[in-house]
């Protein structure tokens, strides 16, 4: 699979080693965008079942905020974009888990991965450009077909000021990189414990439930909601669909990035953290 | 049958070599399942009427739906794999033993493991029962039982005939899921709040109606918002009886087309 | 009456090739086409051909999997597309790039399995997996989980597996790829027990043609759907338009001798290879060197079975 990725890749570009790096990741991602690309049948399924939800749950948000006109702060347009936005975003950003995720695991079946660690590319600076690369293809179709649709079947509310849309891309890269460190130490498990599975299928519902995906936070009651709004996966759902419903602006805007910001940056931290002792670990057992 | 239960068998002895881990996904899978209803609830804290149908009416809806679509899961889900044993070439290996070739595949990588959905569903299913505000009378109490068998088939029908798909598109399996998951999900909801084209297909096009919201309009006795007459609402046996005939009649033309006879 | 039949038996696939970026054509694979042979009760048959020979869709329209596009084909006296799971009784198949056994279950469980599902009686089965454990030395494995053998260790086990309902015929697909020396060793002597003493027919297809020299009498060679060679091994020689070379060593070096109906193809001092047709007496040509020189020492050199089956696959692939 991995393979895949790297014949699709050009070699790095020539020049200085920082650019010949950034050239590598570059031809990396590429490849996976590729790989992805491949996926044709897949893809059109995917969607479909996407927009399929999106119409149930629209629906069901519909009913809900019939019964309760300005729930949580959103009027009935915004609450139904709420559901087409996350729809759009639920493979995209991986709620689910998967993408890279499937392919480290394969890895650790066949035993390849203990190699990966000494390759000359960063073991997690690779899968985060094949991560960057899946989604943008999957950003492309299964982000936007969805959106399309609820615009046209139901009464959504597109951004009034076009500089939203910036910032939601923005928001929406931070999310990737938010969920990819949440991903990353996810599967980084694997060199501790025997099967990463159990973590995986627990990891899914905490990322569904907290990111928003299911129920927007402002909905949760009480000490839940308050835990909702300060965990990472917050950042997956909530808040780029906060920022495409334009609910925030200004200090809040700025504030919403800072706080995606700096779950990316810890948890990616922490992820290179896991990364060493994962090596010195291989290096101690000796592979 | 016999040998959808031999298969199944093996299965379940392969997944009991890992003991400790079969619990916990048993217990995950069970806390995983219980988050939609979790939403639902949740979505009562805020109103105490969604569609016109109260909390232990939703109730009722979610768990006859997720109770079975989790049997039918449990029981023929891993047909949805047909498109990777095709691939892989396993169907093959299947199609060489002297027994159905859709048992053995259904039996596939059986794993308890499914119970745990099912298991939440029963448990909703109690406490809405008990919370419902109910005229019983024999019909409505015979109606439950039928309700869950023929739902457990009409789904179990919509998995095969789904997988069926795979024999000419391999990589279908997601469209798939938005009618057995994604049909589970459209029946936890009233109809009353879905679009009247919605339902009306739920009904005629692929009957998902027949699960639970039919009969469930006669159980918790609401006008139909179609306005059909009142036979549907027990014709989920008849349903269910169409729907095993149509997924039987599509998996063997897809046998014959993987085979490669035209007639 | 032969046990297996086929009569002209054709199969074509419809292979959907993009062509541009919208555009797909279909196009007809003839993947068998025309095939005629019969195998009697008892033989083992070697079934050998390039990669997309036709080998595969050969086994699987034996066994039912695939229905043929036209001919007739009969397997123990029944259409094996119309009565599948009635001859799946009568038959072993063995692929050997998948198993058949569980996997995470020891080796046991996976006979049993085969026993309820195959309804194999109590006494033969006992029987019958007494002979295979003895014979293939499973006797260690038995409650050994299948993900834990080795490739050769499983090989005996998949084989064990598809004799235990005592099946009538016996199609092996690859069999020996990927084991070493010892197992193929090990493989090839149970087969040809199985064949001479159960009087098991055995249909094998492989890539190794020590398989079937060890184990076959009749070797049928196919290309492109059709088979090009039908007969002994010995056979193949003349079919493969190869030749035999005699090695002559003279009482001294020369140049290249001359001599009708043969050519030095290479002149090592006093020896010399002379390269003949296959199919000719070497008699008249050593009694020609004899005649006209000294002659030392002589010997008769078959040409390798391989180079005989390169050769006519390339032939088969030029014309």
């Amino acid at each position: 699979m991995q393979n895949a990725a790297l014949v699709g890749a050009r070699p790095p570009d020539t020049g200085t080693s920082t650019g010949s790096a950034l050239g590598l990741y570059a031809a990396v991602a590429r490849g996976a965008f590729r790989r992805y690309s491949t996926y044709r049948a897949a893809t059109l399924a995917g969607t479909f079942t996407n927009t399929v939800f999106g119409i149930i749950l629209a629906s069901s948000f519909l009913a809900l905020w019939q019964a309760r006109p300005n729930l949580g702060g959103y009027d009935q347009s915004q609450a139904v974009t709420y559901i087409w936005v996350s729809q759009g975003l639920l493979v995209t950003v991986a709620v689910w888990g998967g993408g890279f995720q499937d392919d480290v695991q394969d890895r650790f079946r066949s035993g390849d991965i203990a190699v990966d660690l000494y390759r000359p590319v960063d073991f997690q600076g690779w899968w985060l450009a094949t991560d960057l690369g899946r989604a943008a293809f999957q950003a492309l179709v299964r982000g936007t077909v969805p959106m399309l649709v609820g615009a046209l079947v139901f009464r959504t509310r597109m951004p009034e000021h076009p500089l939203t849309w910036v910032f939601f891309l923005l928001s929406v890269l931070l999310a990737l990189l938010v969920s990819f460190g949440v991903r990353f130490l996810v599967s980084i498990t694997g060199f501790w414990l025997h099967d990463s599975e159990g973590v995986r299928s627990v990891m899914l519902v905490v990322s569904m439930f907290f990111s928003g995906m299911l129920l927007p936070i402002a909905l949760f009651p009480g000490w839940l909601g308050d835990l909702g709004r300060v965990l990472p996966w917050a950042s997956l759902v909530q808040v780029p669909t906060d920022v495409f419903l334009e609910r925030a602006s200004g200090a809040g805007l700025l504030g919403a990035f800072g706080f995606q910001l700096g779950w990316a940056v810890a948890l990616l931290a922490a992820g290179r953290g896991a990364q060493w002792l994962a090596t010195r670990r291989v290096v101690v057992q000796g592979g | 049958m016999r040998s959808w239960w031999l298969c199944a068998r093996m299965w379940m002895r392969s997944m009991m070599a890992y003991r400790a881990s079969f619990v916990l996904n048993l217990l995950a899978s069970l806390v995983t399942h219980s988050l939609d209803f979790v939403v639902l609830v949740i979505m009562f804290r805020h109103t105490d009427q969604l569609g016109g149908w109260n909390l232990p009416e939703i109730a009722f809806l979610y768990a006859t739906a997720t109770f079975s679509l989790g049997m039918a899961n449990l029981l023929v889900g891993s047909a949805d794999g047909l498109g990777v044993r095709i691939m892989s070439g396993s169907l093959d290996t299947m199609l060489i033993r002297p027994a159905p070739a859709l048992s053995q595949l259904c039996a596939e990588r059986f794993s308890l493991r499914r119970l745990g959905r099912p298991l939440q569903a029963a448990i909703v299913l109690v406490w809405s029962l008990a919370a419902l505000d109910v005229h019983w009378t024999w019909d409505r109490v015979l109606l439950v039982p039928v309700l869950l068998v023929c739902g457990t088939v009409i789904f179990g029908a919509i998995f095969v005939g789904g997988a069926t798909v795979q024999f000419w598109w391999g990589e279908s399996k997601e469209i798939q899921n938005s009618f057995t998951y994604g049909g589970a999900t459209l029946l936890h909801y009233p109809p009353t709040i879905f679009a009247k084209e919605l339902v009306a297909g739920a009904v005629f096009g692929v009957p998902l109606a027949f699960v639970n919201w039919l009969p469930s309009l006669r159980i918790l006795d609401r006008p139909d918002p179609l306005g059909l007459p009142t036979a549907f609402q027990y014709a989920s046996p008849v349903a269910a009886a169409v729907c095993v005939a149509a997924a039987g009649f599509a998996w063997r033309a897809g046998l014959r087309a993987y085979r490669g006879t035209g007639s | 009456m032969a046990l297996i039949e086929l009569q002209d038996v054709r199969r074509t696939f419809t292979v959907r090739a993009r062509t541009g970026r919208f555009s797909r054509t279909r196009r007809e694979v003839r993947a068998v086409d025309g095939l005629s042979f019969t195998v009697e009760a008892g033989e083992c048959v070697g079934y050998i051909g390039p990669n997309g020979a036709g080998k595969s869709t050969t086994i699987k329209m034996l066994t039912g999997i695939l229905v043929p596009s036209g001919g007739r084909l009969r397997v123990a006296g029944v259409d094996p597309a119309r009565e599948r799971v009635a001859l799946a009784r009568r038959i072993g198949v063995v692929f050997g790039q998948r198993t058949t056994l569980w996997w995470d279950l020891p080796l046991r469980d996976s006979f049993e399995l085969a026993r309820r599902i195959y309804r194999i009686p109590d006494r033969r089965y006992h029987e019958n997996l007494g002979r295979c454990v003895e014979l293939l030395d499973l006797e260690g494995l038995l409650d050994t989980p299948v993900r834990q053998l080795s490739l050769g260790q499983r090989m005996r086990g998949d084989l064990a597996a598809a004799l235990l309902h005592d099946p009538q015929v016996l199609y092996l697909d690859e069999p020996t790829i990927g084991l070493d020396v010892v197992s193929k060793g090990r493989v090839r002597e149970f087969l040809r027990e199985v064949n001479r003493d159960r009087g098991t027919t055995v249909l094998l297809t492989t890539h190794d043609l020590t398989d079937i020299e060890q184990l076959c009498e009749r070797v049928m060679v196919i290309d492109h759907g059709r088979v090009v060679h039908d007969g002994g091994l010995d056979g193949l020689h003349a079919t493969g338009g190869s030749e035999r070379t005699l090695v002559v060593d003279l009482a001294e070096a020369r140049p290249p001798i001359e001599v009708a109906g043969a050519r030095v193809v290479k002149v090592e001092g006093p020896r010399q290879w002379l390269a003949f047709p296959a199919r000719e007496s070497a008699a008249p040509i050593v009694a020609a060197v004899a005649e006209r020189y000294p002659l030392v020492d002589l010997s008769v050199r078959e040409p390798a079975i391989e180079d005989v089956i390169a050769r006519m696959y390339a032939e088969v692939a030029i014309g």
